[in-house]
């Protein structure tokens, strides 16, 4: 990085090609991504015209008779991706924690690239084991859950139903087993970034050295942190493969997660190819529009989020 | 020992207690399954596989045809995305300091890189499936390139940020002009570091599979015109493991163990790569 970017008074033919070449190059992908927002929007525009607004609370699905809504997607992809965030925090917390504090180098290293090397398998795996090995398992646990947490007031109707296995439960603990390596792999990095300066001085204070986690790295790298999950959320609101074996694939919506359900990318996955009447497929675009949109949020949040640790640094090294 | 100290001894401990307890029950399940994959993989694994084309259920077969259209897919994808992605990022660490565009562009590539790739699917669906009329595998090989590109220009951009600007003075001072000098001398400091994105970028891409299943659609036969739908290896393990068939499943588990594999590989490749760079 130079101060000025152009290297001699007068910048050479092969310059101004190679710049202009590198500077379409950097438009075309803020072209794609506007891209990708146009087109959805554009095509499905016939189903919100012809249903409105209420097709973000509608229920109906009935491809026979061409009416569409998308409540009962929107809310499965909502419910799966919080029991997903619900598990999956607490549990990367911990393993960041002990890879960047507890572990000593040697195993936390390791433990740490294994962590994201495991990150790196497709999410098609995570489905499979899911359908093959999980969920013929759970299935086991379900009566012993229905009978004792079920009966529980309040809670307890979330917790009963017919034991299958698969359903809106299993669906958001294999998304959480997914995100969880990612958004430890995030936190490690981000807790990696606090000066070592902060914490020794609380240690020279007498701190505990999970006093030291709580009120001097977690309090540095909170907004950080925060980010990281909402990347994990961002990818587990749009997660499709690891959904789609485990989620039932049923138009329904029960007070009970043991039943199936649906989300919006487990339904694109399974109906789009098979979407027959113009209006069938442009609903299951705009269910495809909403996802975007929700996933735009969130990701655009992370991204402010961890770029509030990057400019402290920043700060911090001048 | 005074009933203070005593407290802040145990919630010291048990936080870490519970942190280890945690991090061993995650790798414990992550370990699981890839000792799944591992399993039923090897069980299916014979030469059959590469040799023959996805069967009817019931049928010997293999995933030849399979393998073959996710290589061609995978490979346009990589054709169309690394010059793409090496010139965007060239342009945010070399042509853009202090203006506006360069973190403009670094902020929407961020967003690109973790948008589902199932709405990136759609997106390619849209724009090409559409007007065309008909599934093909240049719509794949799109959606693919648009999940591959980001990642390149992220890690571009990063390592040639990374390039001690000495080392641009001194090829400017020698009177090289501004892309002699980042083409012979920046891209030459950085190029571990690129390739390294580029392999990661590989590896994500290829167990993609949302996206190519109303893209590529599926062939059972063998095929290589991407103008038609193809097979792919992902789409392929996705309908057999799907399948009610116990050959089918297996194999998807087998097609499984060679994707994981793969992609375990390029890892580790990316990670030497990088560390072989940052040792010298």
């Amino acid at each position: 990085m130079l101060a000025s970017s152009s290297g001699s008074p007068r910048p050479s033919v092969g310059d101004i090609f190679f710049r202009s070449l590198a500077g379409f190059a950097a438009l075309f992908v803020l072209l794609v991504l506007f891209g990708v927002a146009v087109a959805l929007l554009w095509r499905s525009l016939p189903a919100f015209q012809h249903f409105g607004w209420s097709f973000l609370w509608t229920g109906t699905w009935d491809p026979v008779r061409d009416l569409f809504g998308g409540w009962i997607p929107i809310a499965g992809t909502l419910i799966s991706s919080a029991i997903a965030l619900l598990i999956a925090v607490p549990l990367a917390y911990g393993v960041a924690l002990f890879v960047t504090s507890l572990a000593p180098a040697w195993l936390g290293r390791p433990v740490g690239s294994a962590i994201e090397l495991l990150a790196a398998i497709p999410s098609i795996i995570y489905g499979m084991w899911g359908l093959f090995v999980f969920a013929p398992l759970f299935a086991k646990a379900e009566p012993w859950i229905s009978a004792h947490i079920g009966t529980l007031p309040y809670l307890g109707v979330l917790f009963r139903g017919p034991p299958m296995g698969i359903g809106m439960l299993t669906a958001g603990l294999i998304l959480a087993i997914m995100v969880l390596p990612f958004i430890a792999s995030i936190m490690r990095d981000v807790f990696a970034v606090v000066p070592p300066m902060l914490k020794e001085s609380a240690y020279a204070l007498g701190a505990t050295p999970w006093e030291v986690q709580r009120h001097v790295v977690l309090a540095y790298t909170r907004s950080a942190v925060l980010g990281g999950i909402f990347l994990g959320l961002g990818r587990a609101l749009g997660e499709t493969m690891a959904v789609t074996f485990v989620i039932g694939n049923a138009h329904q919506l029960s007070s009970s997660l043991l039943k199936p359900g649906n989300s919006i990318a487990a339904l694109l996955a399974n109906e789009f190819a098979e979407a027959s009447s113009p209006l069938y497929q442009s609903s299951l675009l705009a269910l495809g529009f909403i996802l975007f949109v929700m996933t735009l949020v969130i990701l655009i949040l992370a991204r402010l989020l961890l770029w509030r640790l990057e400019t402290a640094q920043g700060k911090a090294g001048l | 020992m005074n009933a203070l100290y005593a407290r802040r001894r145990f919630w010291n401990f048990f936080h870490f207690g519970m942190a280890m307890l945690v991090t061993v029950i995650g790798l414990v399940v992550l370990l699981w399954i890839t000792w799944t994959t591992l399993r039923f993989g090897f069980s299916a694994l014979n030469l059959q596989l590469f040799r023959m084309d996805t069967p009817a259920p019931g049928n010997p077969g293999g995933l030849r045809n399979a393998f073959v259209g996710s290589l061609l897919l995978v490979g346009l994808a990589v054709l169309a995305g690394t010059p793409l992605g090496i010139l965007a990022g060239t342009f945010l660490a070399e042509f853009s300091q202090g203006r506006r565009i360069g973190g403009v562009v670094r902020f929407f590539n961020d967003i690109l890189l973790s948008a589902p790739s199932i709405v990136i699917g759609l997106f390619a669906y849209s724009v090409v499936v559409y007007p065309m009329g008909h599934y093909s595998g240049w719509a794949g090989a799109v959606a693919l390139a648009i999940i591959f590109v980001p990642v390149v220009l992220r890690t571009t951009d990063e390592m040639l940020r990374l390039v001690p600007g000495s080392l641009r003075e001194a090829a400017l001072a020698l009177g090289a002009p501004y892309w002699t000098m980042i083409l012979r001398v920046t891209y030459r400091a950085a190029g571990a570091g690129i390739l390294t994105g580029i392999l990661l970028a590989l590896a994500r891409i290829s167990g993609e599979t949302a996206p190519l299943i109303f893209t590529v659609l599926n062939n059972q036969f063998w095929s290589t015109d991407l103008g038609k739908p193809i097979a792919s290896l992902p789409v392929a393990i996705y309908q057999f493991a799907m399948s009610p068939y116990a050959d089918l499943q297996a194999l998807a588990w087998a097609g499984a163990l060679v994707t994981v594999i793969f992609i375990l590989l390029l890892s580790l490749a990316a990670r030497y790569v990088l560390y072989r760079s940052q040792r010298s």
